[in-house]
């Protein structure tokens, strides 16, 4: 799960790491409003939504009077920003952080990730910061170092101490920049983040090392233990079917084809989707309907694909292990009593009670087309879908 | 044979009062797997179908002599489970539950070094010793016993190409299901290892997916080390970039980790990848032709 600029950075200042003074707002007038409240002579007015790359894009502007902040908040509020991570058709500003502008020394990288290589939580810094960290990465690998840590102590003094100098932050300021590596280790830890990503860590010049920016991802398997920070989800930030299908923890994700696919295990759904691309047809989205699913979670797995207008047919790929073939014939038949089904649907089960699974569909009156194994549900599907 | 476990191994079945463990555990008996202990903390001194119930790992091990813990406990209580299997030093702990937090996994993963237990998992289905022994979530009528290893990432795509398998009349030793997790147990090279020592096995599909690079550092492995024929396939070829695919593991970032990179480095070690899913298997016996294995491999 992603979060605001803000947000995050509220997070950071809960952690004793130093971030600049700011307030959200969602208007012009609360944006002037929130400007004369902060005790400063240059503002900086940040477009607030899930995606990097947003100066670049446009969605960040200074402004040197109260009258400036209300023009770029009029401005930048309701404009569609296109980044290098929203994707083409771009995301609506309708948050704005309005925030006192730092004297800006220089510019670093700092961040925290899991990684997978190591099996343990990475600090990773550069002195290249400001800039997109996978193109230093790619031209100047030696320009970013990585400190791995232990769970068992922690970020240690010594090695944040480390990152600092390979950082080449100046010396009277190392221990401010540790200081503040800790807590951001602290506060990631504390709030099972699985990405804490600050670009740019900037040195003032009033000698402070401060956070400008804070991008955080959690790990959506530990929000069961932190009420606080689902609190904090935007569902703007969200396509519609992606928020019904996280009700029901079903993996859903959107694409622009016709095809609607429901499948179980990721790497299945993932295959599935593959294979439909192979025979020529495009998947409408991906669904892993999981392991644990029961009747009534397929149901809505199912309801959500047929509430898509685009989609002109399904194909259901099942291979049950822990999911039972059985558990999704019923909850194919309960959605499609309920909304109708009006596409044509090709069926392919196979695994775990998949004779119970397919004498429920044959007994439905439904029309299916069954296939005998995922190739031929595809080319089927393909070809009804035309 | 086979690898890992095998008609004698003993297994201890963790949260086996669970509904789904419960379905599991008989559907492991009906396959013959030798299940000699449950344990549910609170309902020691009880029987599930007919398996006994102890309070704690260590009362199962001492009383019936299991080496092995497949673990349904919920992802929240999950990570203990683990731990608890690795302090009771049984050789293998396999763990199907999902959705534990990645915190949790870093921490047990430190825990077990220099312990005896190897984890494998979690979010997998857990390792099929075909006619012998099964632990885990798999349907156990597709598999067959022969000659071929299979190791996967994901669960479904390895009910596939054992499925493809068996219908072609190729049998397995041992599937094994490393899970989609990114940080987890077992990796490829720890089972491709185990495999090329395997004299039961003389072939190897390895079947990953989008995310990581794990799939790059098998294939050096296998290119400098592994004395048999290694097909693979990559699911997510066509996944858009940046998008989450379910799987923690599954997502592209920066080029990293995509389908085409892995494919590349596999055919550069000698792997064969199947271009699609629906002809993992077909690979497979194209492969054991060439090398003369195919009916050695043929189980009819």
């Amino acid at each position: 799960m992603n979060i605001h600029e803000y947000q995050g950075k509220q997070i950071l200042r809960d952690y004793g790491v130093a971030v600049p003074n700011g307030i959200v707002a969602f208007s012009p007038e609360e944006a002037v409003k929130a400007a004369k409240e902060l005790d400063t002579n240059v503002y900086v007015v940040k477009a607030q939504i899930h995606a990097g790359g947003r100066g670049k894009a446009g969605g960040v502007k200074i402004a040197k009077t109260v009258d400036e902040v209300r023009e770029y908040a009029k401005e930048l509020l309701g404009k569609v920003l296109v980044t290098h991570q929203t994707g083409p058709e771009g995301k609506e500003v309708k948050r704005l952080y309005i925030e006192e502008g730092s004297d800006i020394l220089k510019e670093y990288y700092i961040s925290l990730v899991v990684d997978r290589a190591t099996d343990r939580v990475v600090l990773m810094g550069s002195e290249e910061g400001g800039m997109d960290i996978e193109e230093v990465a790619e031209e100047t690998p030696e320009k970013i170092f990585k400190e791995v840590i232990d769970p068992v102590v922690g970020l240690t003094g010594f090695q944040a101490r480390r990152m600092a100098f390979n950082m080449n932050i100046p010396s009277k300021l190392v221990n401010k920049a540790a200081k503040l590596f800790l807590g951001i280790y602290e506060a990631f830890i504390a709030k099972d983040a699985s990405i804490l990503e600050i670009n740019p860590l900037v040195v003032t010049g009033d000698d402070q090392v401060v956070a400008l920016d804070a991008k955080f991802n959690f790990d959506s398997n530990a929000l069961y233990r932190h009420a606080d920070i689902v609190e904090l989800r935007d569902f703007d930030e969200e396509d519609p079917k992606e928020i019904e299908a996280s009700k029901y923890d079903l993996s859903y994700v959107s694409l622009d084809g016709n095809i609607g696919c429901m499948v179980n295990g990721a790497g299945l759904a993932m295959s599935t989707m593959d294979t439909i691309n192979f025979y020529g047809g495009k998947p409408a989205n991906f669904l892993d309907v999981g392991g644990g699913a029961t009747a009534e979670k397929v149901t809505e797995a199912f309801k959500i694909i047929l509430s898509d207008e685009n989609v002109k047919g399904i194909f259901v790929n099942i291979f049950g292990g822990i999911m039972k073939c059985d558990i999704i014939a019923e909850g194919v038949i309960q959605a499609t009593k309920q909304l109708g089904l009006e596409v044509p649907l090709v069926v392919r089960l196979e695994g775990t009670n998949v004779d119970a699974g397919k004498k429920l569909l044959n007994e439905s009156g439904l029309n299916i087309t069954a296939a005998d194994s995922m190739a031929d549900g595809a080319q089927k599907i393909v070809e009804l879908v035309g | 044979m086979g690898i890992y476990v095998d008609k004698d191994t003993k297994v201890l079945v963790q949260g086996i009062t669970g509904s789904t463990a419960l379905f599991h555990t008989k559907q492991m008996l009906e396959y013959g797997t030798k299940i000699v202990a449950g344990v549910t903390p609170g309902k020691g001194g009880t029987e599930v179908e007919g398996v006994p119930v102890f309070n704690t790992v260590e009362d199962a091990v001492k009383e019936t002599g299991a080496t092995v813990s497949v673990i349904y406990v919920p992802a929240p209580f999950a990570a203990d489970a683990i731990l608890e299997a690795v302090d009771a030093e049984l050789d293998l702990a396999i763990c199907i539950t999902e959705h534990i937090p990645v915190l949790d996994m870093v921490k047990v993963v430190r825990y077990m070094e220099g312990k005896k237990t190897r984890l494998i998992g979690p979010n997998c289905p857990g390792v099929i010793t075909a006619d012998e022994c099964k632990i885990g979530i798999m349907p156990g009528y597709i598999h067959k016993k022969g000659h071929v290893g299979v190791v996967s990432r994901s669960g479904t795509l390895t009910y596939e190409a054992v499925h493809q398998l068996t219908e072609a009349g190729v049998g397995q030793t041992t599937a094994v299901g490393i899970g989609g997790d990114p940080v987890n147990g077992t990796n490829f090279i720890d089972v491709l290892k185990e495999f090329n020592e395997d004299p039961e096995t003389l072939a190897v599909v390895m079947i990953g997916e989008i995310g990581g690079t794990a799939e790059e550092e098998a294939a050096e492995w296998v290119k400098a080390n592994m004395t048999k024929p290694v097909t693979g396939f990559i699911g997510g070829q066509t996944a858009p970039p940046g998008k989450r695919m379910g799987h923690a593991g599954a997502i592209i970032s920066g080029g990293k980790g995509t389908a085409a990179e892995k494919i590349k480095a596999m055919e550069a070690a000698g792997i064969k990848v199947a271009e699609t899913p629906s002809v993992i298997g077909e690979t497979m016996i194209s492969v054991l032709k060439e090398k003369g294995l195919y009916e050695k491999c043929k189980t009819h």
